[in-house]
């Protein structure tokens, strides 16, 4: 087991490493970031001041090791378009990433069990099919498009929520079900599948023979068996959810990482977007690897693949 | 992507007519006479020496004084924080200054503010990020406590121009204690609003400045609060505006500003903006595009394009078609003499053949932003035989191509920092700049006497001369003005202007 996790962990280091090397250069092809600073009008003299300012004029791979390097230190840098300290500028949005995240996770999965759960009761029914219809809209529909929807009809027609911003628990409400959403289906299929599954299980029948209610059956003793991958999957999801969030929180003007991230790339703002990439992806790459243990530890069979 | 937005803009639109339910919350601005203003980026300082966006222009206005004021109705300039100036040499102005003004911390202003602010700016070490708008300055002295003598590098007759427009004065006392940082964290002027909250990128609020004085040419304001929230997402904008959750947002694309007029809380307002938008021809020696030294395939370019109905279908209502390659109102800019192209496919077709490209021609054109109005473009080139492969890039990097002689073609547009003068405008273009690929010495050479004579007349004769040849050899071709779209609640009483600022200090309710 410990060295399966090594494993792991060494493949986790080397994704991380290669992602952030990935966001430095694609950075660098997108144009030259010292005219993006610059902006409309600049002479050559103030690009000149830039480069130099900003430590442009060195070899791309030297600046790439140099910021490594910085990184690993903990020294972030500063933001060009805000002057402040990245670390301030992240740890200052991150609890309500944070937040909105959990919170539709949460969401999903108070939609995805009970509909999953009735979807493999009565497969094959229209119960099935609603969970079915249910779970294919919400993969389908691009979450901008989601968003604007619930906009139209929760603020626009019938004037129950705020649109944007983060003032209130009611600013939270539309986001999480935008982006709950959107990662509901996928728990909601797994459970179906488990539940389905466990239901013709020989212990069940047993359950039923011994005359247990169709309620304690459903939810002692089925559920809780066929819910194990589901935590296994809650951990990509989330992540899944932090990428969601540049999305929603740029639409709904949340004042979080994903909004930060947005900024950064319109502003050009080459050392804030690498940190939120580097962040994203290793918060990334540590979920799934969490998961990936979870998983080993829950089913010896892995360990050996 | 585009698409579904269009259709979540459309049903936006329609289901705010559909459900009638306006009125209630039109009214909340109104109610406590606050302006909430939704803007889709955040500034980077609030200090406008540090910002280059337009939010920063509309905020560094309301919050601080310039000594000039330009009356936007008649461009007439009038005194601000001045109060007479007068040009003492080619390089050396002299103003008088306004007595009993105080800035928003209790600071009185007076020579030493000028002096200071001018000397600051004027440090390329300070890092002015637009150093066009402050590189023409060499110093300030105080002759005494209200009068100061500002010398600029060269002779500068745009020089009035720019104090009454990017140029703000600081308060020396504060602003040395405690620099840009502590300016944009707390800042202090003397304008008509001041900041009582300020979260970087997410919202700012200004708050009428009771002490505000009363000879200023910015009127009294009226409303006692701007409330400026960044909502980077167009359709969110929309909806909050007809939800009534904020009153007033600018730069709306024209369809769905037109879809917003269907809606009664709401009134739309477009006007024209100093923005020009014209197609640059690479006719550098190395052009990749040897067929555009060719005066006559220039001149089918400006042909084929039929600028009247592109303005009326889709640029947008306070448009003008333009001939020469600057803003009308920018003082020397006139199209008086120039050659004017007419849309004329079949002459057009006539100089391509004339000029040996009878079977047709094949050009890149880079463009940033308005795509549709590219492909507008790309489609009158096509009906006359010039097939274009459009390369849409982001500004940093089409800039980049056009720096270094790659581009053929180029789609551009230029704001001239709403700066009321050619010399912010065509010289840019065609003075030998980075961005220049037509080298014209002869043209560089009116333009420099235009920027740097003092006299007035020659100024205008040389632009005009300049103006012409780059007309008359078809090096550009000029297209028209952009128009901005204004949503707000409406009961606002306000008007557009060219210079894309807002003036809340002379809105009011209706």
């Amino acid at each position: 087991m410990i060295g399966y996790i090594l494993k792991r962990l060494g493949l986790a280091l080397l994704v991380a490493l290669a992602v952030s090397a990935i966001a430095f250069f694609l950075l660098r092809l997108s144009g030259d970031i010292a005219m993006a600073i610059a902006g409309e009008g600049a002479r050559e003299e103030d690009l000149a001041i830039i480069r130099q300012t900003y430590g442009l004029d060195r070899p791309l791979i030297i600046q790439y090791a140099d910021w490594l390097w910085q990184t690993l230190k903990g020294n972030f840098g500063t933001s060009i378009y805000f002057k402040t300290e990245v670390s301030k500028l992240v740890l200052d949005k991150l609890p309500t990433t944070i937040l909105l995240g959990f919170l539709a996770l949460g969401f999903a999965l108070l939609i995805s069990i009970p509909l999953g759960v009735l979807a493999a009761v009565y497969p094959n029914t229209w119960i099935d099919r609603l969970a079915l219809a249910i779970a294919v809209v919400g993969q389908a529909l691009p979450n901008f498009f989601f968003a604007l929807i619930l906009v139209m009809i929760f603020s626009i027609s019938l004037r129950w929520l705020p649109v944007s911003g983060s003032a209130t628990w009611l600013h939270f409400v539309m986001p999480t079900i935008a982006l709950g959403y959107y990662v509901a289906p996928a728990f909601m299929r797994l459970i179906r599948a488990g539940m389905i599954e466990v239901l013709s299980a020989d212990y069940i029948r047993t359950a039923r023979a011994k005359g247990l209610p169709a309620g304690k059956i459903v939810f002692k003793h089925a559920l809780r068996n066929a819910v194990v991958p589901v935590v296994a999957l809650t951990a990509v999801q989330l992540g899944f959810l932090l990428g969601g969030s540049v999305v929603i929180e740029t639409i709904f003007a949340l004042d979080g990482l994903g909004y930060l991230a947005y900024q950064s790339i319109t502003y050009k703002d080459f050392p804030v977007m690498q940190i939120i990439v580097l962040l994203l992806s290793v918060v990334y790459v540590l979920l799934t690897l969490a998961s990936d243990i979870a998983n080993a530890w829950l089913d010896p069979r892995i360990r050996v693949a | 992507m585009s698409l579904l937005r269009k259709v979540a803009t459309l049903s936006l639109a329609s289901t705010a007519l559909l459900t009638g339910v306006f009125g209630s919350a039109a009214l909340a601005g109104k109610s406590d006479n606050t302006i909430r203003f939704a803007y889709d980026q955040a500034p980077e300082s609030v200090d406008p020496y540090f910002n280059n966006v337009r939010i920063g222009v509309i905020i560094g206005q309301h919050v601080w004084d310039t000594l000039v004021y330009r009356d936007p109705n008649t461009n007439e300039y009038k005194g601000q924080l001045a109060t007479a100036w007068r040009q003492i040499d080619d390089r050396t102005l002299e103003f008088d200054l306004r007595q009993g003004v105080k800035f928003h911390n209790g600071e009185e202003f007076d020579a030493d503010d000028v002096v200071y602010t001018m000397n600051f700016i004027s440090k390329p070490e300070n890092k002015v990020v637009t150093q066009a708008n402050v590189s023409w300055v060499e110093k300030a002295e105080k002759l005494d406590k209200y009068k100061v003598r500002i010398t600029t590098k060269q002779p500068f007759p745009a020089a009035i121009e720019y104090l009454s427009g990017p140029v703000v004065i600081h308060p020396n006392e504060y602003y040395e204690k405690v620099g840009p940082k502590g300016q944009n964290d707390k800042p202090v002027g003397s304008g008509p609003y001041k900041v009582t909250n300020y979260v970087p990128g997410k919202s700012i609020t200004l708050e009428k400045n009771p002490d505000y004085f009363k000879d200023s040419p910015k009127p009294q304001p009226k409303i006692a609060k701007i409330d400026i929230r960044f909502i980077p997402d167009r359709q969110t904008q929309m909806a909050e505006a007809i939800s009534g959750g904020v009153d007033f947002i600018m730069h709306v694309p024209k369809d769905q500003a037109e879809q917003l007029e269907a809606v009664p809380t709401l009134q739309v307002v477009s006007g024209e903006t100093m923005r020009i938008v014209f197609m640059q021809m690479n006719t550098l020696e190395n052009t990749p595009a040897p067929a555009l030294r060719d005066e006559r395939v220039r001149k089918a370019i400006i042909h084929a394009i039929d600028r009247e109905s592109m303005v009326k279908s889709i640029v947008g209502a306070g448009s003008r078609v333009l001939n020469t390659i600057c803003f009308p109102s920018q003082f020397g800019c006139t199209d008086e003499g120039a050659t004017k192209y007419a849309y004329d496919p079949a002459k057009s077709k006539e100089l391509l053949k004339e000029a040996g490209f009878a079977n047709g021609l094949e050009l890149d054109i880079v463009a940033y932003r308005e795509r549709n109005q590219t492909e507008a473009l790309i489609g009158y080139l096509q009906a006359v035989g010039i097939k274009t492969n459009l390369r849409f890039l982001q500004y940093a990097a089409m800039r980049e191509s056009i720096a270094a002689g790659k581009a053929n073609l180029t789609h551009q547009t230029w704001g001239s920092f709403s700066v009321n003068d050619t010399s912010a405008a065509t010289s840019n273009y065609f003075g030998f700049r980075s961005e220049d690929i037509t080298r014209d010495p002869q043209v560089r050479d009116l333009l420099t006497k235009g920027d740097t004579s003092i006299d007035p007349e020659v100024r205008k004769a040389s632009y005009r001369e300049a103006l012409k040849i780059i007309a008359d050899k078809a090096y550009a071709v000029p297209l028209y003005s952009l128009p901005v779209y204004y949503v707000a609640t409406s009961d606002l009483t306000f008007k557009a202007y060219p210079d894309e600022m807002p003036r809340f200090w002379e809105m009011s309710w209706k």
